[in-house]
């Protein structure tokens, strides 16, 4: 909602400066937006009319005016404007006066011309953005006044950011109501006078749109001067408001709408056949707008149609056929009453939003639509002449809102703001708002004005004392209420603590979108229980993620492509999977490129592999207690990783996550090398803690017996660790792993692992006989069960 | 003087010429081991008269104590000098950066966004989340959102083929929170949240942290302090702050926070923080609760906004970028 200053000025009394008065409006829930001061420096300028023009001598684009500025004297002017001609007024800055944009105006030789002032365009006074030319003022403009007092400068724009509760505020009147409120002065706006009825040219009207159109008044003004333009301070006041003068009847039905509130619309009176009708349009009914486009409708849109064809879609826009033009003669003045639900959303459906589909789903007046009739008649008349009908009326009272009193407890106004208002002052912020008072027991009843849409119950007269009391006056307590302690289970690890965890590995915290393109998921083989969004804001951003790692490796692309070799990035977040409903699983992810070291000195470098990431995973597990919960596979791998040199992760048997290095083709696909690798896995497995429960320490020594096999390629690690766990069960402390040996001295395709045996009893101390025993039937199982060689 | 002591003078000067551990040792086998001469010497002690034996007795331990001290101090002087020559040998350049060069940071966001949530959790409050995709009404209805009322049309909204929606708010925790527990309350709900809205000050995916407590004594003088104390304890100074009537659905009365923020260039402006207002009696309702009884107060900000103001991040974008020269500054 823009307004001009000097307007709202006119329709009350303002004891304030212009930032006292901005200030205000923003601390009563009107927040000022933006402020934009019009007209100032403009001593010096006045109106001046050109009466010759000649070709400059020395330069095409110049010309040399003589101008008429009320002197007694006309000066010369040198001016390079396109529109400069004999016979129009504009504005002269003459020597002496300093523009806004800093131009101080002296007397100057032009090539050799010499230039007593300049003329202006509409941007160089900074009272609107035309440069295009200079700024042509109406013939009638008194040559030698002073610009700023025959435009009525200076000025300001106020733009208001209004929410959606206060439609009241989007006409002047309703603005200047609360305005007076805030500072206890009196709104200035007469009487309207109906227009006297000069002929009794009239049409019928008929509500068939029920409950939606309960209020319909029109009227017809014949003979009009269809040439007739918007006097200077109407244009000026919409230009200030920020639209701009189409044609007088046009103008003046915005004006309208600017100063009441009340959207209007005009019609070509003889493109009309019959009576007006008000209904629901039918499914698949089509109208050509004012703006061109072609509308497509259904049953749940009003429409104002005639006895032949439709003409507008109510409260949104009205038609191209029945438009109002240069031609028109005759026309017929609407002003109804929509009420909200049969508008919002309409002109949304339309791709459209119009300064009346604003207002009208926000909730206009009811009982505007006969003065704002009224006021466009007086307008009309005035400015474009012509001859007015009776006003015609068509209404369900029925279907009228009917004001219904609230009750305000004092009690629960203060209890909710937590401060007293007295007695007095609440009463005065209700009747200063336009609000019926009435005392009861408890507190107040209170009976809104038709305007006041959002006044239904006992909190919006609560905040609307708030608002006006000041939400300043309202002091600052801590809340004394009961406490219940939450309780942190301690069987889980808290997300922060995991995210510092990784951070302190190495890895950097990501934080990618949750959508991603279509045909990067198709690079990845992600192609089952996706979840598309509806209405993308683009093709990349269409898919909610399965898995964080596609986001993830794209930002390791991107550090890449910026000189980083080494990157390492994790990712805490949900990734989405479609069912009913769709399926949401926290999780934690992991990329990986580059030396398995930060670059130094101190050891060789190599390039990252499969049990760098490997030892990231046994880490995460090791921090939950339970590692013996948790198995590696390299089967039912994803076709994104590498079949040999990746991983299934299960937690119980049960499949949560996978790690690996990226498939070679993948990695190929997204010009990756073979150092890329990854892991998945879901949060909460990862963030499953035991909680201690401790166990006596032995008493007795460990031994440590070291022995090396030389055992077939094909059989793991981890069928090792079993077999061995399995025979010497509970006297086995611990199995390392220390050395991985193949090649030179062993035979191909065959490999020699060194592992020491950590062995202890619970109830004596082993003697080296007991531990040469268990290292006997320890190697017996390997060469039993995993075709394995002592090495001597 | 017999030839014993005039040995023992001549050893004693030996014994400082002596420069290694090995020439002193082998001095000391010649002076005090089995065939050396003070061990003669006390060998020759039996074939005297008892009276010159005690005599001479004393007289060779005298020598053999002098000869065994002076061997003492000479090899730790050795020593001492064998030990500095290696401690100057061994001096490293520990300036030198260590060996566990790894390094990692979180994300500004996450530090932010904890940062507020400790706070209040200091305060009682419970953190509580919900599903990122959700219904129409959890996100809308229940929080007094009438369809197409044109508060949503203010929610840019991701829908599904389905009628469900992407959150545009982490308001719908509220309503989960309140459908689930009975007063008191007081959840701290932080989580990503979707606007179709992209440009150089929107991301269509950013983080909001909500707030709510229900009890039965809570007004808007609580709302105001309890929102004054957080500032002050999230930027670690004082702020001049003011709250301006403003509208949401969920709450009446609303309003938006703004703090009186310092430009670089010197100048001040208000810049708005928070929004939040005392819970709908209809959002009370909707969740079972009632409002005669229960009062309450929810709030709700946007993380990537403080983020930016309290680590100095002027282009929104850079958080969802994951430029690693941006992230290390976070490290």
């Amino acid at each position: 909602m823009k307004f001009s200053e000097n307007w709202l000025r006119e329709l009350v009394e303002i004891k304030a400066d212009r930032a006292e008065l901005a200030h205000a409006l923003t601390m009563a829930g009107l927040e000022v937006e933006e402020l934009t001061t019009l007209g100032e420096h403009l001593d010096g300028v006045v109106v001046a009319e050109i009466i010759s023009a000649e070709k400059h001598p020395e330069a095409d684009r110049l010309q040399v005016c003589k101008v008429d500025a009320g002197l007694a004297e006309p000066l010369q002017i040198v001016c390079g404007a396109p529109n400069a001609r004999v016979g129009i007024k504009v504005p002269l800055a003459k020597v002496g006066a300093n523009l806004p944009n800093g131009i101080a105006i002296k007397a100057a030789k032009l090539r050799g011309v010499e230039s007593f002032g300049m003329l202006c365009s509409a941007k160089e006074l900074a009272i609107d953005t035309d440069a295009s030319g200079l700024l042509e003022l109406p013939l009638d403009a008194p040559v030698g006044q002073p610009l700023a007092a025959y435009l009525g400068l200076p000025d300001a724009s106020f733009e208001l950011k209004l929410t959606p509760n206060r439609p009241d505020c989007l006409g002047l009147v309703g603005l200047a109501h609360d305005v007076a409120a805030l500072f206890g002065s009196r709104v200035k706006v007469a009487e309207q006078v109906p227009a006297a009825v000069t002929t009794d040219t009239h049409r019928g009207i008929r509500l068939d749109a029920g409950k939606d159109a309960p209020r319909y008044l029109g009227r017809i003004v014949e003979g009009i001067d269809p040439t007739a333009r918007s006097p200077l301070w109407l244009a000026e006041r919409l230009r200030r408001s920020g639209l701009r003068s189409i044609s007088a009847v046009v103008d003046i039905t915005a004006y309208v709408m600017l100063e009441l509130g009340q959207p209007m619309h005009a019609f070509d009176n003889d493109k009309l056949h019959g009576d007006i009708v008000v209904r629901h349009a039918h499914a698949g009914e089509t109208l050509k707008l004012l703006d061109g486009s072609e509308a497509k409708l259904d049953d749940t849109f009003v429409l104002i149609a005639d006895e032949k064809n439709a003409l507008a879609v109510a409260g949104v826009m009205g038609g191209f056929d029945s438009r109002v033009t240069d031609a028109t003669h005759n026309v017929f003045l609407e002003s109804a009453h929509f009420v909200p639900a049969a508008i919002m959303g309409r002109a949304r459906k339309l791709g459209l939003h119009t300064d009346a589909s604003h207002r009208f789903e926000r909730g206009v007046d009811p009982e505007l639509p006969r003065r704002a009739l009224e006021r466009a008649t007086e307008l009309l008349l005035s400015i474009a002449g012509g001859k007015a009908g009776p006003v015609l009326v068509a209404e369900n009272l029925a279907d009228l809102p009917a004001p219904v009193p609230v009750t305000l407890r004092r009690a629960r106004l203060q209890r909710v703001l937590g401060v007293e208002v007295a007695d007095a002052e609440v009463a005065r912020i209700f009747t200063a708002l336009g609000m019926q008072v009435e005392s009861s027991g408890e507190g107040w009843r209170i009976t809104a004005p038709s305007s006041r849409f959002d006044i239904e119950r006992e909190e919006d007269l609560i905040e609307e004392v708030a608002r006006i009391f000041g939400y300043d006056n309202i002091p600052t307590h801590t809340p004394a209420g009961a406490l219940v302690l939450a309780i942190e289970p301690e069987a889980r690890i808290n997300e922060l603590a995991l995210r510092e965890q990784l951070a302190a590995r190495g890895y950097y915290e990501a934080v990618n979108l949750s959508f991603v393109a279509a045909d990067l998921l198709t690079r990845w083989g992600f192609t089952e229980r996706l979840v598309p969004l509806a209405n993308p804001l683009s093709a990349d951003l269409a898919i909610m993620r399965p898995s964080l790692l596609p986001g993830l490796i794209e930002a390791l692309r991107h550090n890449r492509a910026r000189q980083q070799d080494r990157v390492r990035l994790f990712e805490v977040a949900s990734v989405f999977a479609a069912g009913n409903p769709p399926v949401e699983t926290p999780s934690v992810a992991i990329v990986a490129c580059g030396s398995a070291r930060e670059e130094q000195w101190g050891e060789p470098s190599r390039m990252l592999d499969f049990h760098d990431i490997k030892g990231d995973l046994d880490a995460l597990i090791a921090w939950g207690g339970e590692p013996s919960r948790w198995s590696v596979h390299a089967d039912s791998l994803p076709p994104w990783l590498h079949p040999g040199r990746a991983a299934r992760v299960a937690r119980d048997g049960q499949t949560v996550g996978y790690l690996g290095a990226l498939h070679p083709q993948l990695a190929k696909v997204l010009d990756l090398g073979a150092d890329v690798h990854v892991l998945e896995l879901a949060l909460e497995p990862v963030l499953a803690r035991r909680l201690p429960s401790a166990q006596p320490v032995s008493r007795f020594p460990t031994v440590r017996r070291d022995i090396a096999m030389d055992l077939p390629e094909e059989i793991s690690w981890s069928q090792i660790e079993q077999t061995v766990r399995a025979t010497l069960v509970t006297r086995l402390k611990q199995l390392l792993l220390f050395d991985r040996y193949s090649g030179k001295g062993v035979e191909a395709g065959r490999k020699s692992l060194a592992m020491g045996l950590i062995l202890q009893d619970a109830s004596r101390t082993l003697t080296d006989d007991d531990a040469d025993r268990c290292v006997r039937e320890a190697i017996a199982a390997l060469e039993q069960t995993c075709k394995a060689k002592l090495r001597g | 003087m017999d030839d014993l002591e005039s040995r023992a003078t001549q050893a004693l000067a030996e014994i400082d010429k002596s420069d290694t551990l090995e020439s002193l040792d082998a001095l000391r086998v010649s002076l005090l081991g089995k065939s050396g001469i003070v061990t003669a010497a006390l060998k020759a002690l039996g074939a005297l008269a008892p009276d010159a034996r005690k005599a001479r007795g004393a007289e060779v331990n005298t020598v053999k104590d002098r000869l065994a001290e002076a061997l003492a101090a000479r090899k730790q002087a050795l020593e001492q000098a064998e030990l500095d020559r290696r401690l100057a040998s061994e001096k490293l350049d520990i300036s030198l950066p260590g060996r566990d060069g790894e390094r990692g940071g979180i994300h500004p966001i996450t530090r932010a966004l904890e940062r507020i949530a400790s706070i209040f959790s200091r305060l009682g409050y419970q953190r509580a989340d919900g599903p990122e995709i959700e219904d129409d009404w959890h996100n809308f209805e229940a929080l007094n959102f009438p369809p197409h009322h044109p508060a949503r049309a203010m929610h840019d909204t991701f829908y599904f083929g389905d009628g469900r929606l992407l959150r545009t708010h982490t308001s719908p925790v509220q309503i989960r929170s309140m459908k689930d527990k009975q007063p008191p309350i007081r959840i701290i709900a932080p989580g990503k949240v979707y606007r179709s809205d992209s440009d150089q000050t929107h991301s269509p995916m950013f983080h909001q942290i909500e707030g709510l407590l229900i009890d039965e004594t809570s007004s808007f003088a609580d709302l105001k302090g309890t929102l004054a104390e957080f500032i002050r304890a999230f930027f670690e100074r004082d702020f001049e702050m003011r709250f301006r009537p403003s509208y949401f659905p969920f709450t009446e009365p609303s309003a938006e926070v703004d703090i009186r923020w310092d430009a670089q260039d010197g100048s001040t402006r208000w810049l708005e923080v928070l929004g939040c207002g005392m819970v709908h009696p209809n959002v009370l309702k909707n969740c079972g609760i009632d409002p005669e009884r229960y009062t309450g107060f929810a709030f709700g900000l946007g993380v990537e906004r403080f983020a930016m103001l309290r680590y100095g991040v002027s282009d929104l974008r850079a958080f969802f970028e994951n430029d690693l020269r941006f992230l290390k500054q976070f490290a």
